[in-house]
């Protein structure tokens, strides 16, 4: 064949999205955007990268707050001293308090006022009623060392002076809390999961769609010598860029979303219902580990997109023959 | 490089479209495949490219039963092979230029160093300047020369045209030919299925006749 002289070429280093396989000089990606109802694909990807991330987040806020709870209640014994005939109550606590102070681990006993102990039960009885015909028992907190391992069994039996007190170290409420927030977290990942396969589902049936819809390209790609890893790894690179772009969508309307419930909770918070959601729920202000967990999930869900496109694909090229 | 033996062909439960068909197409040569239209040039040019499976009969390419080939291996050999189709099967979405690299790009060449080699045969047949547009806007005959170039661009071991000068002139015609027998000449293997009897006159050249569904070579 003649051929006439080499014309100057133009040249220029590689970019990073060409690298990545995202673009650059690699031209014009061999699947025509346009015809891959990409659009409706990525409002999908974003609806379920944002629900994926919100319950990503929320199991974050849950695990955190429980943990804080447990954190603080963990800290804190109550000895109750109840009022009995015959026995001097006031000489029972002070006596009960005595033993709790000398117990090792302890570093601090309060006796909860006669005037404390009937504002307990004000919530519940009213106020302004004369409660001193009430026998109503007595408390003392005690604070234990976070450091240290404070020696419950010792005060227990220390207690077994005073009859009438009695030692409640929460382990109960602690042990119905830490379930409570387990099976929280556990239901938060199983809809988390629900959500992803949902979509990886979506995702499937679009690059099947997506293939049925360039099966002529697909045809002519075979025939100039492309093998069905080519292909595939063009859908995937296609179907990638797709769900970066839903994910990061979907993972950024999520943290917007954590941001803005954080800033109205930090308004309600002097109302009944808003001190509630925050003893549940802490300020909603995710941590580190809450955006670590949304960037995690965005990426999943790019992954799991380029995935489920380049199987979907080889799948059928495999069926074509 | 292609043998055919006793190979035929049927759609379904229909009658046999292509019978006992034995030939070779070897090394270096050029030939022309001719015959009335619907005669099956198509699908015998298909058959060699391995997009039809035959109903009996043995087809090797290169040395390779085709019968034992997987996929990939089918692809590779198809990398070894240029084909302008009757209708062209140009991509819309990609320029002309994209379109006549397509072959280099699929096999994973560095673009760097395949560019000027398209762009100059482009300038050859005549696209120089309509490499950056779509073919959907290039006339019949720009197709074509699209075509062509596409088939050729990765200098095949053989090459397979069919009807290659339908829709252009006859001095362009001419030109095309002069391609095919310079690539002949430089060690391509040329198949070219054409009715057009003024170009097959100006080559001495095999002609491989199908009529009836069977195959008569007129060395």
């Amino acid at each position: 064949m003649s051929m006439t002289e080499a014309p100057e070429v133009v040249t220029r280093p590689a970019g990073l999205a060409e690298r990545l396989g995202l673009g650059g000089r690699r031209g014009t990606p061999l699947l025509p955007d346009s015809s891959l109802a990409g659009r409706a694909l990525i409002i999908v990807i974003i609806i379920m990268a944002f629900l994926a991330s919100i319950t990503a987040g929320t199991v974050q806020l849950i695990a955190q707050a429980s943990s804080d709870w447990t954190g603080t209640v963990a800290r804190e014994m109550t000895v109750q001293v109840r009022p009995r005939s015959g026995r001097d109550l006031e000489a029972d606590v002070r006596r009960a308090a005595d033993i709790a102070g000398r117990v090792p681990g302890i570093t601090e006993v309060r006796i909860f006022t006669r005037a404390e102990a009937e504002r307990l039960l004000e919530p519940w009885l009213g106020a302004g009623l004369a409660l001193g015909e009430l026998p109503v028992p007595r408390l003392i907190v005690l604070r234990l060392d976070p450091a240290g391992q404070a020696d419950v069994a010792r005060l227990k039996g220390d207690l077994g002076a005073v009859p009438t007190a009695s030692l409640d170290d929460h382990r109960l409420w602690l042990k119905r809390l830490a379930t409570m927030a387990r099976t929280l977290v556990v239901i938060g990942l199983v809809v988390m999961a629900l959500v992803l396969v949902a979509m990886a589902l979506a995702v499937a049936f679009a690059t099947r769609g997506a293939m049925a819809g360039n099966r002529e390209i697909i045809d002519v790609l075979h025939l100039v010598g492309a093998e069905d890893r080519f292909i595939a790894r063009e859908f995937q690179r296609h179907f990638l860029k797709l769900g970066l772009r839903g994910g990061a969508i979907g993972g950024g309307l999520a943290v917007l979303a954590f941001l803005l419930a954080s800033s109205l909770s930090q308004r309600w918070i002097a109302t009944p219902g808003g001190e509630q959601v925050e003893a549940l729920f802490g300020s909603f202000a995710l941590g580190f580990g809450g955006y670590a967990a949304v960037a995690v999930i965005a990426g999943l869900v790019a992954a799991i997109t380029a995935v489920v496109s380049r199987t979907t694909v080889f799948r059928n090229l495999r069926g074509l023959d | 490089m292609v043998r055919f033996e006793n190979v035929g062909l049927r759609y379904g439960m229909g009658p046999e479209i292509l019978k006992d068909l034995s030939f070779d197409v070897p090394p270096h040569t050029l030939q022309f495949l001719t015959g009335p239209s619907g005669a099956g040039k198509t699908t015998l040019l298909r058959l060699i490219l391995q997009t039809l499976r035959p109903t009996r009969g043995l087809i090797s390419l290169f040395g390779h039963d085709t019968s034992s080939l997987d996929k990939d291996a089918i692809t590779r050999l198809r990398r070894r092979i240029g084909v302008v189709f009757q209708d062209f099967r140009l991509l819309d979405h990609l320029t002309t230029y994209e379109n006549v690299a397509l072959p280099l790009r699929v096999q994973g060449r560095d673009e760097r160093i395949y560019r000027p080699e398209v762009i100059e045969l482009l300038k050859w047949v005549g696209l120089g300047d309509r490499m950056h547009v779509s073919p959907a806007i290039l006339s019949g005959g720009e197709k074509q020369r699209a075509a062509i170039a596409r088939a050729t661009i990765s200098r095949p071991e053989l090459l397979l045209a069919d009807e290659p000068t339908g829709n252009v002139d006859p001095s362009l015609a001419r030109r095309l030919l002069r391609l095919f027998i310079e690539m002949n000449r430089s060690g391509t293997s040329v198949v070219l299925a054409t009715h057009d009897l003024a170009l097959m006159d100006q080559v001495d050249a095999r002609r491989m006749v199908l009529a009836e569904g069977r195959l008569h070579v007129y060395d």
